[in-house]
């Protein structure tokens, strides 16, 4: 169920590669775990992340989770979607993107996980 | 468990009479009651022998005793001000809100359906404060002026753009207690605080991220801030500024000149001085700001139906889920007092408040007038209540001297100064006198007042408010008595109190609230007393104060106590200050180190980040005691930087831990100090005690063990005691002198934290002495137990000692249920409020149960009306389990069923009214209708409102 094409993180973001650049959000898994979102706060646009730096936080009517970068590089859009949409983390998880990000070392994709590697996790 | 002898307050106190006692003893399958108490507390902890205490007073005979200590306190008329004014409370609130146990006996308003009323009124204290502060949004209130202003320094760090700058700039002119607390704040975070002459230009580096202002400021003036709240932002730098609610009636609120943040003390509207509290903070931002924002905010959302329903909005940002990443360590707020504040708007309206605050600002004018008559130099170029003159020393002690005698109270800032701050209780006779005693002083005659409205209003235009204030229709609709009492008697009845049922919250101690306990705190000799005071017009506060010192001092084993500290999460970081300032005056400045189980209420390690302690977990075994392996590799691995453990006991899994003095002597062993969590010392009291387990320090949540009531949110007290070797180290405070030699700062605005609740306590140990007090800890333990023996079988208990037993609360586990059925404990929860029930502790210590707490005052028929409510229910499940409920249509799903719904036209359950309103013969003699169905969080949360929503939406 989990989508081929994503690569996926221990902290359960998975992340779409697309040239230079790459989409970030949250799993399905992860998204059951939170219950129904109510607010993404997102970082402002420019600000340089390092691999599993924090980019913002994910709340839920039950927690507040920080999320974590998949990949080092700087954030070039956010997903103003989600300010009035924030349910749709919920409704579809793999569709929605938080955050766009240059990547900066794209070698870095080799610590994550692949789909299948990650059901595993999440079993 | 000595029977309480008929009569006596312990009767009266305790619920399980004789033949109840041996009933529950039978149920739960021991002999005696002193065999239970040894199979639930470890025996190498038990004291010894009884506490040595006063005896018990009869309830009359307390009374009798608190009017002599009353007699003590000498009644001063106050025109001290530094944010604490008298205030007139209209009766009608004095007698349905202040002293009524449907306002002061309910708990926080987690429970949204059974708490539309004070959540209403909450609401309207938030759209209160931010129409008079001229801000966007506004929390439910804090816990006093000083902490607020510490919560605004570090809310404006959190959002500041400025991430590495760490200077906080503070004007001179605010309250001597706001600059203590915002030190006692800053120096844990790393947070500079610099402080700015505002008469010279203010500089702002690149190192500075926000500014502390204040209006009226400290000596009652009134300041524009306009352009230097623009200087600021324009340099980027975020601004806070205190200022006066009644003041903002008339005056141009700080939230009109660009502030980021406004907050003060809504005291006096209407809420007793009570000697420094309990008195409602406000707090007040942008929406932008909201969720960094501390405290509890009220939200609007529907119900299950789509109706209109108020709840808490934003709870996911507490300590309680956030842990040490929390922003803040608020655990409570002041939501009596903040419904006071805001009933005195709702019943004054726009036009009386406006009233009150002009006659005030008027009456200040005539003195100001008359006393430059008499040659006196008014320095305050523009004021509201306050004025500030000076004179030649001698003179000024000479009125020092006449006031006092008079029992007229000034403030003196420095010799040759004096300030007299005016208020609502104020008449022209009281002028009089006061221009009398200048007079005197002077050895000048007594020329009078300038005549009532011959004064012309003297703001200067920009300082003039210019918008009406409080324009939303709840606050020009209820002001007759008849109207008022029967609003607050609407809203009252829509809430579940201890006046209606049992309300069994685990972690909480839903104990009476004696109404013995309760009556001396609206006595005008305990009410009427300013913080400031000076110390001997206070003999009876003293007196309480050290008594009950005594008796904490005795009931905990500890060498000193210091009340000031006014939450248990405030008691908290109280303890962790002291407990590092100790190891710093033996050099050991790097022990910064705090270990917290992973059990712990998530206060602890939200108030060791803001004491600046890095937090180290500590495992918890599988019956969820703290592993002593775990413990041991952890306090030996940070051993050279271990500052404390902070640990609960009995647990918050509601169990007395049998390793618990190895663990203390584990921590002692690598350098460290034990901090006891006292949330649990319901189960401790008379039987064991902090000292005998081997902390060193503890907070005592007064609102739990003690008695003061919850009062629907607050208020609460944490006061700490200490051993000997951290006595020095006890909180002062910067005006009235408090705590050791080497006192940390202050904690709190008030020296004694808030006052006049500590007489509940007070009465509390004077009223049960140590007999009824012990007997009220076995009676606690004993009930605990007694609800496991006959739940167990229907829901599993999650954890127990090894032999079985719980201590005084205790854990059902719905998670194998939910399984079976999809029911969970939330539906559980609300599902207990048709049979007429608050829920117990959702969640918490752990997800997916249900933590339940008798007390000792529950009767038996209480305990057993819930058990069969609880039975009841679990019957309900199966139904769904066997397949003779649906699965999503049923009892539990749709709970609680409101009134209207049920009398609905239209019916199309597949389960009758019946089953849903009366599912057990008992409720047809008392029904508790829920006023709304099911209240949906995440709407509201998605779609945060949070004033009162216009009134043609309904």
């Amino acid at each position: 169920m989990y989508p081929a094409e994503l690569k996926y993180t221990n902290d359960h973001e998975w992340v779409r590669v697309d040239g230079a650049e790459a989409a970030v959000g949250i799993t399905d898994f992860a998204q059951k775990q939170l219950g129904d979102v109510v607010f993404v706060e997102l970082p402002d646009v420019g600000r340089t992340l390092k691999q599993g730096d924090s980019f913002g936080t994910i709340e839920s009517v039950k927690a507040v989770s920080e999320l974590f970068s998949p990949l080092s590089g700087e954030v070039v859009a956010v997903n103003s979607d989600l300010a009035n949409h924030p349910d749709h983390v919920n409704s579809k998880p793999h569709d929605t993107w938080m955050i766009r990000i240059k990547v900066s070392n794209a070698s870095e994709t080799a610590a994550l996980l692949d789909a299948n590697a990650y059901e595993a996790l999440t079993k | 468990m000595t029977v309480p002898v008929s009569g006596t307050f312990a009767s009266r106190h305790i619920g399980p009479r004789g033949e109840d006692v041996r009933e529950m003893l039978s149920a739960i399958g021991t002999s005696t009651l002193a065999q239970l108490i040894n199979e639930v507390v470890p025996t190498d902890i038990q004291l010894s022998r009884p506490l040595t205490l006063p005896p018990a007073d009869s309830e009359a005979g307390y009374v009798l005793h608190l009017r002599a200590i009353a007699a003590r306190n000498k009644v001063a008329r106050s025109y001290i001000g530094l944010g604490y004014h008298d205030t007139l409370t209209p009766a009608v609130i004095q007698r349905n809100v202040f002293e009524n146990p449907g306002w002061y006996t309910p708990y926080t308003p987690y429970q949204a359906e059974i708490a539309q009323g004070r959540l209403e009124s909450l609401l309207n204290f938030q759209t209160m404060v931010s129409e008079l502060t001229g801000m966007e949004v506004a929390n439910a209130s804090l816990l006093d002026e000083a902490t607020a202003a510490a919560e605004a320094m570090t809310l404006l760090k959190r959002v500041s753009k400025r991430t590495n700058a760490h200077t906080f700039l503070v004007s001179e002119r605010i309250f001597p207690q706001t600059r203590a607390l915002l030190e006692t704040r800053a120096v844990p975070l790393g947070i500079t605080l610099t402080y700015v002459d505002l008469a010279k230009p203010v500089t702002f580096g690149d190192d500075v991220y926000g500014l502390y202002l204040q209006t009226p400021d400290d000596r009652g003036e009134v300041r524009d801030f306009t352009s230097l709240i623009t200087a600021a932002h324009d340099a980027g730098v975020l601004v806070a500024a205190a200022t006066d609610l009644l003041a903002c009636v008339i005056v141009t609120p700080p939230g009109a000149m660009g502030a980021d943040v406004v907050l003060g003390t809504a005291q006096r509207f209407g809420v007793p001085l009570g000697y420094g509290g309990p008195h409602a903070a406000f707090f007040a931002t942008r929406e932008s700001f909201m969720r960094q924002s501390p405290g509890r905010i009220i939200g609007v959302s529907v119900d299950a139906k789509g109706r209109r329903a108020y709840r808490m909005a934003l709870q996911t940002r507490e300590q309680h889920i956030r842990r040490e990443k929390a922003t803040s360590n608020i655990c409570t707020a002041q939501a009596l007092l903040a419904n006071m504040a805001a009933f005195y708007a709702v019943y004054h309206g726009p036009e009386g408040l406006t009233t009150i605050a002009s006659r005030v600002h008027e009456q200040t004018m005539r003195l100001g007038a008359a006393l430059e008559g008499l040659g006196w130099k008014q320095t305050n170029a523009a004021l509201f209540d306050t004025l500030r003159l000076t004179g030649e020393p001698a003179i000024v002690d000479a009125v020092q001297k006449g006031a006092l005698a008079r029992l007229v109270n000034f403030y003196y800032p420095e010799r040759g100064v004096i300030q007299i701050s005016l208020n609502e209780t104020v008449t022209d006779a009281d002028l009089s006198d006061i221009v009398d005693v200048f007079a005197t002083a002077a050895r000048k005659e007594n020329s009078g007042l300038p005549e009532a409205g011959s004064m012309k209003f003297s703001l200067p235009v920009g300082l003039a408010r210019n918008t009406p204030p409080l324009t939303h229709p709840i606050f020009s609709t209820y002001h007759s008595e008849t109207e008022m009492m029967r609003y607050v008697r609407s809203l009252e009845r829509k809430d579940i109190g201890l006046d209606s049922a049992m309300i069994p919250l685990g972690s909480c101690t839903m104990k009476l609230n004696a109404a013995s306990e309760m009556m001396p705190v609206s006595w005008p000799e305990f009410g009427r007393m300013h913080p400031f005071a000076p110390i001997d017009q206070t003999e009876g506060y003293q007196q309480i104060f050290r008594e009950l010192e005594q008796t904490l001092k005795v009931i905990t084993g500890f060498a000193a106590v210091s009340l000031q500290p006014n939450s248990g999460a405030q008691g908290e970081f109280a303890g962790l200050l002291v407990i590092q300032a100790f190891h710093r005056s033996r050099g050991d400045h790097h022990r910064n180190v705090v270990l917290i189980p992973q059990s712990a209420h998530g206060t602890n390690p939200a108030s060791a980040a803001l004491a600046g302690m890095p937090v180290v977990i500590v495992a918890c075994d599988e019956q969820g005691n703290i592993n002593v392996d775990d413990l041991r590799a952890k306090a030996e691995k940070n051993a050279a930087n271990l500052s404390c453990l902070m640990v609960t006991y009995p647990s918050t899994h509601g169990v007395f831990e049998s390793s618990i003095r190895e663990i203390c002597a584990v921590v002692h062993a690598h350098g460290g100090q034990v901090y006891m969590d006292g949330a649990n010392m319901n189960a401790q009291v008379g039987i064991t005690s902090p000292a005998s387990i081997g902390a060193d320090v503890c907070h005592l949540n007064l609102h739990k063990t003690f008695a003061i009531p919850h009062g629907g949110g607050g208020p609460g007290m944490g006061p700490i005691g200490v051993g000997s070797h951290l006595a020095p180290f006890l909180p002062g405070h910067p005006v009235i002198k408090t705590g050791g030699e080497y006192a940390i700062p202050a904690v709190s605005a008030a020296p004694w934290g808030s006052a006049s609740i500590l007489l509940i306590s007070y009465g509390y140990t004077r009223m049960l002495g140590a007999d009824g007090m012990t007997a009220s800890t076995e009676a606690a333990i004993l009930s605990a137990n007694y609800l496991k023996a006959r739940l167990e079988k229907a829901y599993p208990v999650l954890y127990t000692a090894s032999n079985g037993r719980v201590a005084h609360e205790c854990i059902f586990d719905l998670r194998p249920l939910k399984q079976l059925s999809g029911i969970d404990e939330t539906d559980v929860a609300k599902r207990l409020m048709d049979y007429g029930f608050h829920a117990p502790t959702v969640s918490f210590p752990v997800a997916g149960t249900l933590m339940v707490e008798p007390t000792e005052s529950e009767p038996k028929v209480e305990l057993d009306r819930f058990v069969d409510a609880m039975l009841s229910i679990r019957q309900e499940i199966q139904d769904v389990i066997d397949g003779k409920a649906d699965r999503t249509d049923n009892v539990l799903k749709n709970a609680p069923h409101a009134a209207q719904d049920v009398c609905a036209t239209e019916w199309t359950h597949p389960y009758t009214r019946e089953a849903a309103a009366y599912p057990v013969p008992g409720l047809r003699h008392h029904k508790f209708w829920p006023s709304i169905a099911r209240i949906d969080n995440p709407y509201g949360d998605r779609n945060l409102f949070c004033s009162c929503p216009p009134i043609e939406a309904e």
